[in-house]
């Protein structure tokens, strides 16, 4: 018998195909509150595709994506605003300084309003260490400080599952470190986590998928 | 009875198709001598247009399958955005290459009939300047496939701009008719109007059919060449990453 | 503003292009007003969605609780604001330029109000439709100056009807109607557009 309906996010027999190309088949993954999941795999092998499709923006070739045991493809928009995406690219806008470009995301997620949120941007700056460049067009900042800042929004608006590509790239050590407390911390309030790494990420009890054990011969 | 479900599966639908194909290119010839037979020795040349009007037996049907053509087009992609069956796509992109070669043509038979009716090549009449905007329509439709390597994306855009194009297809052609009416010279004579004798006529309704028959078979070549390099495409891909 | 100073530049082509004659360039201000309106409204076009596809905000306002219909039509607004609005407050000084006649004026103003934002609706499709390919530019004007033509020849058919003393109403009736045509569906389109650039 089909267990009840859980809160974890299951995908099942997976194919994943862009154009003519088989990315990987058969794939099946299991995420429940709390825990995380660590996507490995050699370039190529279709982690960021992967991550892709859990968000909900590419639709498996075959199989199936479940949140909470309700098929994703019936109702995307409803799995779309309980994820944070996280990207190669931080969808940072130049012009805008630090400060504008976690508010802008902040009031367009979460609909609230400047006064209330104000401190929740406030609070993430200061844990990310942007707090000094608040006021900085972002034009300005290294990659690591807007890698940092696209992180920032994983904790202005809290949303349950966390899908995260490369998270590290460009961050230093320091903010490895930061980004390896704050899923720690949202693990421990019962978040969700998906994160495909190329390098170490020190993740304490967290599940591992390996894609493509064998590179594409090209 | 076809059941037309079950087309819609490739596979079955070559085995279909390769059944029907030589039937309906031996009607359409038959259609076609008939036709050609009836507009250039059995239709009476026009009191004042003289020989010229035959051009109308070739002009009026490949104006007609120009829209006709999109049409499908468009039906295609609705069916395609909608039910994503897999061969609507494909259907609509082996039809744009055939309605812009009759919209091509009708474009061009409208000039040859153009010279000796109104002395000069290009008359901006209203119906000749829709299809021309529609021929951009088609140019377009078929840049975008051109234009994306993917083949779900490109299939989706293209679909999207179709359905986009026929939505806007009356509005331009009711633009320019008021365009026209407008900005008419003093004595235009229309490719079309009231004056068509009944001994044309029949000849007319023959060639269209000819042409539509035309379309077909074209469109079931087409489809099967398109079907094939899609499977083509797939081996390749799949034999290179062994 | 650089649309502006594109769209001042092309309509100064044409008298050294047809002669500084006042009585041919009277009779052709009003199409060249709208031919360099719609050529200007297009040059922005090509950046609408391209700057979000490319810094990953796309993805981003997608995950957004606000529909992605909504995002479209908000995107449109900011292009009308950005190049419609000072394409219309421009447009009589253009005007001037080339002749026109005194009692054309306000209908040029009415005519450009009602007719732009169809333009920044419409381009916006083939905007969406562009996201992403290679010198998308060229072909994003093959795909929107077809769908251009209507609003070009009744936003021209308005003033030339009000120059001869008609009054434009029929016409800026034919714009409005355009526009509430393109308006529900324009942003539908485009988030259907958009949705493909997810994946």
């Amino acid at each position: 018998m089909r267990a009840p309906a859980t809160l974890s996010f299951t995908g099942k027999n997976l194919t994943c195909t862009r154009g003519d190309t088989t990315v990987f088949t058969d794939l099946d993954f299991d995420v429940d509150p709390g825990e995380a999941l660590i996507v490995r795999g050699v370039n190529g092998s279709g982690k960021s595709s992967l991550l892709r499709m859990a968000a909900g923006f590419l639709a498996p070739t075959e199989g199936e994506l479940r949140r909470e045991g309700d098929l994703i493809a019936k109702d995307p928009e409803n799995h779309f605003t309980r994820l944070h995406y996280l990207g190669h690219l931080n969808a940072l806008k130049p012009a805008f300084t630090v400060l504008e470009n976690l508010e802008f995301w902040r009031r367009l997620f979460s609909g609230s309003t400047r006064s209330t949120g104000i401190k929740t941007d406030a609070r993430a700056l200061d844990r990310l260490g942007l707090s000094a460049i608040a006021d900085m067009p972002t034009h300005y900042l290294s990659a690591g400080q807007r890698r940092r800042l696209a992180l920032a929004r994983l904790l202005a608006v809290a949303r349950p599952l966390w899908l995260l590509d490369e998270p590290t790239s460009s961050l230093d050590d320091a903010g490895s470190e930061t980004l390896v407390q704050l899923i720690s911390e949202h693990l421990s309030t019962g978040g969700m986590v998906i994160a495909a790494v190329h390098g170490e990420l020190a993740v304490p009890d967290c599940k591992t998928i390996v894609l493509g054990s064998e590179p594409p011969v090209s | 009875m076809v059941n037309w479900h079950r087309l819609a599966n490739p596979k079955l639908f070559l085995t279909w198709s390769r059944r029907v194909l030589p039937w309906a290119a031996v009607i359409t010839a038959l259609l076609l001598a008939v036709g050609l037979y009836l507009s250039l020795f059995v239709a009476p040349p026009d009191y004042q247009q003289g020989d010229t009007v035959r051009i109308m037996f070739v002009h009026v049907p490949s104006a007609w399958m120009a829209l006709f053509t999109y049409t499908v087009m468009a039906g295609a992609s609705a069916a395609g955005l909608i039910w994503k069956s897999p061969l609507s796509h494909l259907t609509a992109k082996a039809a744009a290459p055939i309605g812009a070669s009759f919209t091509l043509l009708a474009l061009a038979t409208g000039a040859l009939w153009g010279q000796p009716m109104w002395g000069t090549w290009w008359v901006w009449d209203a119906r000749l300047t829709s299809v021309l905007i529609l021929f951009f329509l088609y140019l377009g439709y078929m840049a975008i496939w051109q234009a994306i390597d993917d083949y779900t994306r490109a299939a989706k855009s293209a679909a999207i701009l179709a359905l986009v194009g026929f939505v806007n297809v009356p509005i331009i052609k009711f633009s320019v008719d008021w365009w026209n009416t407008l900005h008419q010279p003093a004595s235009v004579l229309r490719l079309d109007g009231p004056s068509i004798h009944p001994t044309l006529l029949t000849p007319l309704f023959v060639m269209i059919a000819a042409f539509t028959g035309y379309f077909i078979v074209l469109l079931l070549i087409r489809l099967e060449r398109e079907i094939l390099a899609r499977q083509a495409q797939t081996l390749r891909r799949a034999q290179a990453r062994g | 503003m650089l649309v502006v100073v594109f769209f001042v530049l092309t309509v100064t082509l044409f008298p050294l292009g047809v002669g500084p004659e006042a009585s041919v360039l009277r009779r052709i201000a009003p199409g060249v007003i709208w031919v360099s309106a719609l050529l200007a409204a297009m040059l922005s076009l090509d950046r609408l969605f391209q700057v979000d596809f490319e810094d990953g905000s796309l993805d981003q306002l997608a995950l957004a609780p606000l529909p992605l219909e909504l995002v479209a039509a908000a995107k449109c607004l900011a292009h009308w604001l950005s190049t419609g609005l000072p394409l219309l407050v421009i447009s009589p000084l253009l005007g001037i330029l080339l002749n026109l006649s005194g009692e054309a004026y306000g209908t040029l103003l009415l005519a450009m109000a009602i007719g732009t934002p169809s333009l920044s609706l419409v381009g916006a499709i083939g905007a969406a439709l562009t996201v992403g390919i290679r010198r998308g530019g060229v072909l994003l004007s093959l795909l929107v100056l077809p769908l251009y033509i209507p609003v070009l020849i009744f936003g021209v058919g308005a003033i030339d009807a009000a120059l001869v003393g008609l009054g434009g109403n029929a016409h800026l009736l034919v714009l409005a109607a355009i526009l509430l045509i393109a308006l529900p569906l324009a942003p539908w389109a485009v988030a259907g557009a958009l949705r493909l650039n997810l994946e």
